[in-house]
C-alpha cells in the first residue's frame, strides 16, 4: 500500500502523471486525472507544455480544472479553439508528443479496455466505450496510462473488450495492423508503482515502486505476470509546493483529488 | 484495393454518394427565406419515429436541450442516435425511452460526474442497442465523409481493436503506402439540431466557440434545426462573412431559444447547471425518479421559459453567466 500521510494516493497519481511530461511538448488529454496532470506540470517544470483537447482546445492556460474536456475551460486563453477535425487531424499527421488516458481494465501489452464488462451485448456492465482514447493511443508518440486501483480484476490476461490499441498481442503488432510507426504505450501509472514496456517483448515492466509499496503487491495486483527491471527505483515524492498547487489552485474542491 | 477485414457493426445513416446528392436537389431549398418556428413545430415537421439523430455541441456543451426536451414531449420513438460524445442529451433521450439504438464512440457517462444510471440500466436491461462502436475521430469523419458528398474516408485509427470489429468500417489494403488502412463510411443523419449563439432569420449561423463536430455534422445533416441564443440582422451576417459557421443552404428550421442549452454549458453565456444535473443524476438511479424527473420538467411544462423558471429563473441563470466567468467558485453536488 501507498503509504498515505503528506499527501493522498490520489495525490501522488496526479504528481507521478506531471512528472512524465516535458517541457516544449504537446500532450493530448483526457478527462480527470490526465487533465490534472498537464496543469501540474506547466505550473512547474513545463510551463511551456502544450494541452490538447480533443474538442478543440489547443494550448489554453487552464484557470480552473474543467468538468467536460469539450467546455470553455479547455480554450480559455487559448492559442486556438477549432474543432474534433482539426485536433484529430492533428494528431494522425504527427504533431502530438504524449497522449495522455485514464483506462477502467488494461492487459500485458497496454491495450485497454473502457466499453463493456461482460458480453458485448448484452453487458454486465456498459462503459463509456472509446471516446478518444483509440485516436489519441492510434496517433501519440508515446502513450501514457493511469489506472487508479491497479488489482486482479483490472490487470488482466484478456480484456472483456479491446477498446484501446497498446502494442496489441505483441513486437510489430501495431505497425502489420496499419498503426502508423514509432507510437504506442510509454507508461503506466497505478496506484503502486510506475511501468513502461520491454523494449523486445513489449510487455509490462515495472521501473519505480511507490513510497511503501512491496514488489509482492505488485505481483499479487495483477493476473498476468509483470517483467521486473535488474534494479527497481524509488518513485520520486511530491514536493510541499507541489501538493499546495494540486490542492490551492488545480482542484480545491476536491473533486478528483479529495477523498 | 484489397479488402482485409470488415467490421460488424450496423451501418447507420449511409447513402450512396448520388443518391445523397438526389436527396439534397430534391429537398434542400436554395431560396433566403424565413425560417423561423416554434421548438414544437420544429420537432413536430422534422424529427419521426425511426429516425437517426444527432446532437450538436459536446456532451453538456453548447446541446440544444430545447430540442431535446420537446422530442421527449411529444413521445418520439425508436430513434437511432449518434453517440458522438453524446452524454446529457444521449442520457435523457435514452432514458425517455426515445431512442433505442444508438452506433457509440462516447455515451453513459457524465465525464468528472460519474457514469449514466438512466442510459446504462437501458442497455444492460436490452431495451437500447448499441449496435456499433466506434471513437470520437470515428464519427466525426462519417460527418467529414457526409459532407464530402463521398462513400467514405480513409484513416489511421480504429485498427485491430475491438472498437474497429464492432465498427461499421472496413480495412483494406491502401494502392498508395501498401499499408492497412481504415475506411471510415459516410454518415447522413435524418436530423440534426444544433445550438448557436446567433443567427439570422434565414439560418445563418455564428459560433463563438469550439466547434467540435458542427461544421460537418450541419452539412451532412439531412435535416437541420438550429436552435439559438438570438436572431440577429441578415445586414450583421454580411459585415463579417467569415464568422458564418454554418450557411442558410444547409439549415431547415430556425428556432429562438435564449439560455436553450441550460443546463448544459454555453461557452461564453453562462456555465452548466450542476445542481439541476445532479438532481437527474440522482433522480435517474431508478425508472420512478426517471419518471419523476420528465413528469416535473418535460410534461408539466408548456414552454422553454417555464422550464427555467422552474430551474431557478433569472437569480440562478445570473448565477451561471457569473459562474461561467469565473467569478462564482466551483461546486459539484453530484460528487458522492
Amino acid at each position: 500500500m501507498l503509504k498515505e500521510g503528506r499527501y493522498n494516493t490520489r495525490e501522488f497519481l496526479a504528481f507521478t502523471g506531471a512528472s512524465l511530461l516535458e517541457d516544449k511538448k504537446t500532450v493530448f488529454v483526457g478527462t480527470g486525472f490526465p487533465i490534472i496532470a498537464a496543469m501540474l506540470a506547466q505550473k512547474t517544470h513545463a510551463p511551456k507544455l502544450v494541452v490538447v483537447f480533443e474538442a478543440g482546445g489547443l494550448g489554453p492556460l487552464l484557470p480552473e480544472l474543467p468538468v467536460s474536456v469539450g467546455e470553455s475551460r479547455t480554450f480559455y486563453r487559448a492559442v486556438s479553439a477549432s474543432s474534433m477535425h482539426d485536433t484529430m487531424s492533428l494528431s494522425q499527421a504527427g504533431y502530438i508528443d504524449f497522449g495522455f488516458l485514464g483506462a477502467a481494465q488494461m492487459d500485458i501489452y497496454g491495450n485497454i479496455n473502457t466499453t463493456v464488462i461482460g458480453d458485448h451485448d448484452l453487458p454486465q456492465s456498459r462503459l463509456p466505450g472509446s471516446g478518444g482514447a483509440n485516436d489519441v493511443a492510434s496517433f501519440s508518440r508515446r502513450l501514457i496510462i493511469i489506472i487508479a486501483k491497479q488489482s486482479k480484476r483490472t490487470f488482466v490476461n484478456k480484456l472483456d473488450f479491446l477498446t484501446t490499441p497498446g502494442f496489441l498481442d505483441g513486437p510489430n503488432a501495431r505497425e502489420k495492423a496499419g498503426l502508423p510507426e514509432g507510437t504506442g504505450p510509454y507508461r503506466v501509472i497505478t496506484q503502486l508503482g510506475l511501468y513502461g514496456f520491454d523494449g523486445k517483448t513489449k510487455r509490462l515492466k515495472l521501473i519505480s515502486l511507490h513510497p511503501g509499496v512491496s514488489v509482492n503487491e505488485v505481483k499479487e495486483n495483477s493476473r498476468f505476470e509483470i517483467m521486473l527491471p535488474a534494479k527497481i527505483e524509488n518513485s520520486p515524492e511530491p514536493t510541499d509546493k507541489d501538493l499546495r498547487i494540486l490542492r490551492q489552485e488545480i482542484d480545491p474542491a476536491g473533486i478528483v483529488l479529495g477523498k | 484495393m484489397e479488402l482485409l477485414k470488415e467490421g460488424i457493426g450496423e451501418l447507420l445513416g449511409w447513402h450512396d454518394p448520388d443518391e445523397a446528392r438526389n436527396w439534397v436537389l430534391n429537398n434542400k431549398s436554395r431560396e433566403l427565406k424565413d425560417k423561423r418556428m416554434s421548438v414544437k413545430e420544429a420537432v413536430s415537421k422534422f424529427v419521426h419515429d425511426g429516425d437517426f439523430i444527432a446532437s450538436g455541441g459536446f456532451g453538456h456543451v453548447r446541446v440544444s436541450m430545447a430540442i431535446v426536451y420537446e422530442i421527449i414531449r411529444q413521445k418520439k420513438r425508436n430513434l437511432a442516435i449518434a453517440g458522438k460524445t453524446a452524454v446529457h442529451d444521449f442520457d435523457i433521450l435514452v432514458g425517455s425511452g426515445c431512442v433505442n439504438r444508438a452506433e457509440v464512440a462516447y455515451c453513459f457517462g457524465h465525464e468528472l460526474r460519474g457514469l449514466s444510471p438512466a442510459s446504462r440500466r437501458m442497455v444492460e436491461s436490452g431495451q437500447c442497442k448499441v449496435v456499433a462502436e466506434t471513437s470520437n475521430a470515428g464519427y466525426q469523419w462519417r460527418f467529414l465523409a457526409g459532407m464530402m458528398g463521398i462513400p467514405f474516408i480513409p484513416s489511421r485509427n480504429l485498427l485491430g481493436t475491438d472498437t474497429g470489429n464492432y465498427s461499421s468500417c472496413k480495412v483494406v489494403k491502401d494502392s498508395f503506402s501498401g499499408k492497412p488502412i481504415n475506411l471510415i463510411p459516410a454518415a447522413y443523419p435524418d436530423v440534426a439540431f444544433i445550438h448557436v449563439h446567433r443567427c439570422d432569420i434565414y439560418g445563418n449561423a455564428q459560433i463563438d466557440a469550439i466547434l467540435v463536430e458542427d461544421f460537418e455534422l450541419s452539412r451532412c445533416a439531412r435535416r437541420l434545426i438550429i436552435t439559438t441564443e438570438e436572431i440577429i440582422d441578415n445586414e450583421t451576417i454580411r459585415k463579417e462573412p467569415w464568422k458564418t459557421v454554418i450557411p442558410f443552404l444547409v439549415v431547415d428550421a430556425v428556432v429562438e431559444v435564449p439560455y436553450g442549452s441550460h443546463p448544459c454549458e454555453m461557452p461564453g453565456r453562462y456555465y452548466y447547471d450542476e445542481q439541476h444535473i445532479a438532481e437527474w443524476l440522482n433522480l435517474s438511479k431508478t425508472q420512478e425518479g426517471v419518471d419523476k424527473y420528465f413528469n416535473k420538467y418535460v410534461f408539466a411544462v408548456d414552454s422553454f421559459d417555464e422550464y427555467l423558471k422552474l430551474c431557478g429563473g433569472t437569480k440562478k441563470l445570473n448565477y451561471l453567466k457569473r459562474r461561467e466567468f469565473l467569478k462564482e467558485p466551483m461546486v459539484a453536488p453530484w460528487r458522492k
